[in-house]
């Protein structure tokens, strides 16, 4: 959609913290730039704060005293929400019941005094793009679940904002319909090029979606980074275990070797350490026979998900181990095999979180 | 027993009631109502004879008077109280439904000592102007009874369907930028056209019907419940006083109905 096109802002919030008045402290002071045009994904479990953030960013919610938002630039902390040019999808979609579907997504446009032609004209061309033609004149609890998100949407966007601000969008919804809709809207984001926050606690969502990925926990940002970043390399076991699945390791380190029950597994370099933490994916896990590979142990289960398999495996350290292998390899419970594992897919985590 | 007899047999208490205290009475009303001189005719006296009709009009306007006064400040009250914490809010709420108990001589009594002859407006206005300002005994001083009668049940049930608002709807209306007040036309009050619609007929049928206060106020205030009282216990005059008292009950039922229907689409859309 042309139209659209390049009507990004950046966003910064500057050392924004949130204690509500009853001294709940939802936000440490955080600090984050987002580019214009850019996709940044808000994650984290529940309660760590991430609407907070959304809402202090829509103006939905002042910062603490000293916390600043800024838009392009401009300093906007005081400036309300229906001044922001920020469009809001929100989890419940907050469709207005009283308006059929085509009042409801052309609803900021009449309250800008769009003539009604032109309104007409853009709430035709939003409805063909989220694919709800032939709704337009039904009532919202006419809507299924799916067909609300696409209005929720469509009404968001038709003001042409500056930013968008999603919260859960898609949790609501079952599960196939959520995968579904995931692709649409991740295309539907990167055609309209707006700069987009897009809070969820569901990580697939977040990898797909997310330019960038702010995770978040307890309040505070736990780290930033891209989809790709914060999968391969995180920072702590904190954001090691949220963010899919990951076998983290406490044993001591001799000569770059992690010392395990089933046996020594190389890390690359010669140092030593008598305590340390490690994260291996379970993907990155070869199962080999016992004896070709330096780690080994004795298979607990075996879960069969379609495309591949999931291993669990008891011996190797001092906790099951995951290992997701091909759906080809034959494997058995009770069975004893080998681990063999790339010294570049462990990866060392600060001991301290 | 069969489960249809069941039924049947639950229904005969409503039945008994409902004959017993209801259709009989009802029907006796409406028989004694076409018994007077004019016989049928009778019910159209309440259109026709000039004294009735305005008596009509006069309750009619008094009442949609108060409905719509009473809606206005309770719904900006009920709101308020409902969205605020302040201290002493318990307080001020216990004190506005605190009438609510209160029976219509009461009310009267209440709007005598405010407006009445030894009253406190009177007073106030006698030191400042110099003219003693006195209209508890009429038709505003009714409507200012009817008005402390009706906003503390009304308020109740505006601040509980204000309660059951989704704050979601209004932050969605004002990101699309709708200033504070077309928030509150676009979403809050068609919210609550539900709530109005049900607070409002039961303070237009109580004003409507309402005689305590009247009576307490003057004998002479021209109401419909003050003419029927007056033809029937002064002038004994049983058939026009049954003939009225039906007229007011189907004019009551008629008006309402009315303004059911006419917020019908709203209300349907609203819930
Ligand atoms: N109005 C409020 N008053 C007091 N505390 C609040 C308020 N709103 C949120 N909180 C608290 O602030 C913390 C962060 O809330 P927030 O809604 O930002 O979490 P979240 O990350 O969006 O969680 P979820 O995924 O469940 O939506 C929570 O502990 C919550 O209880
Ligand atoms: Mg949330």
């Amino acid at each position: 959609m042309n139209a659209s096109a390049g009507h990004g802002a950046s966003v910064r919030i500057e050392a924004c913290g949130k204690t509500f008045i009853d001294g709940t402290r939802a936000l440490e002071p955080a600090t984050l730039d987002i580019a214009r045009g850019e996709t940044l994904v808000l994650l984290g479990p529940s309660g760590c704060g991430k609407t907070t953030m959304l809402r202090i960013i829509a103006g939905l919610e002042l910062p603490d005293p000293g916390g600043k938002v800024l838009f392009d630039g401009k300093d906007m902390t005081s400036v309300p929400i229906e001044r922001r040019n920020v469009g809001m999808v929100f989890q419940s979609y907050a469709l207005f019941p009283n308006m059929s579907v085509s009042d409801n997504i052309g609803y900021g446009l009449k309250i800008r005094g769009v003539p009604a032609k032109e309104r007409a004209a853009r709430v035709a061309e939003l409805v063909a793009l989220t694919n709800i033609a032939g709704l337009e004149n039904r009532r919202i609890d006419q809507l299924s679940g799916g067909q609300r998100q696409r209005v929720a949407l469509a009404r968001a966007v038709a003001i042409r904002p500056g930013i968008l601000l999603l919260d859960e969008p898609l949790t609501a919804l079952d599960a196939a319909l959520r995968d579904r809709l995931r692709g649409e809207l991740n295309r539907l984001l990167r055609a309209l090029g707006i700069t987009t926050i897009y809070v969820t606690h569901d990580q697939a969502e977040a990898m797909e979606l997310g330019d960038r990925v702010v995770v978040m926990q307890k309040g505070t940002i736990a780290q930033i980074g891209t989809p790709r970043e914060i999968y391969f390399t995180p920072q702590s076991r904190f954001v090691a275990e949220f963010i899919g699945a990951a076998n983290i390791i406490e044993s001591p380190i001799e000569n770059g070797h992690l010392v395990l029950l089933g046996g020594r597994q190389a890390i690359g370099g010669g140092a030593s350490m008598p305590a340390a933490v490690a994260m291996i994916r379970p993907e990155t896990i070869r199962v080999v026979e016992t004896g070709s590979a330096p780690l080994s142990g004795v298979i607990d289960s075996v879960s069969f998900i379609g495309d591949r398999q999931r291993l669990v495996i008891s011996g190797v350290s001092n906790r099951l181990f995951t290992v997701d292998a091909p759906n080809t390899v034959q494997a058995k419970a009770g069975e004893r095999v080998g681990l063999l594992i790339s010294p570049d897919a462990v990866r060392l985590l600060p001991s301290n979180n | 027993m069969s489960h249809r007899s069941f039924v049947w047999l639950c229904l005969l208490p409503l039945a008994v009631v409902t004959a017993a205290f209801f259709l009989l009475p009802m029907a006796r009303l409406v028989v004694t109502g076409a018994e007077g001189p004019q016989g049928v005719a009778g019910y159209l006296a309440i259109l026709t004879e000039p004294r009735y009709r305005a008596t009509l009009i006069n309750t009619v306007a008094l009442a949609a008077a108060t409905t719509i006064v009473t809606l206005i400040v309770a719904t900006i009250a009920g709101m308020f109280l409902q969205r605020h914490r302040f201290p002493g809010r318990a307080v001020l709420i216990a004190m506005l439904t605190f009438p609510l108990a209160f029976p219509g001589v009461v009310i009267g009594f209440l709007i005598i000592l405010l407006a009445g002859r030894q009253g406190l407006i009177g007073d106030l206005s006698n030191r400042m102007l110099g003219e003693k300002l006195v209209f508890a005994y009429s038709i505003y001083g009714l409507f200012l009874g009817y008005l402390y009668f009706s906003i503390p049940r009304v308020i109740l049930t505006i601040m509980a369907a204000v309660q059951k608002l989704d704050v979601g709807l209004e932050e969605a209306a004002r990101s699309l930028g709708a200033s504070p007040w077309a928030v509150q036309r676009d979403v809050v009050l068609p919210a609550l056209a539900p709530a109005f619609v049900a607070s409002g007929a039961i303070a237009f049928a109580t004003a409507m019907g309402a005689f305590g206060t009247a009576f307490t106020l003057a004998t002479n205030i021209d109401v419909l419940p003050m003419l029927i009282y007056t033809e029937f216990t002064l002038a004994a005059n049983f058939s026009t006083s049954a003939a009225l008292s039906v007229g007011l009950g189907i004019i009551t039922w008629f008006i309402l109905a009315l303004a059911r229907s006419f917020s019908g689409s709203a209300v349907a859309a609203a819930g």
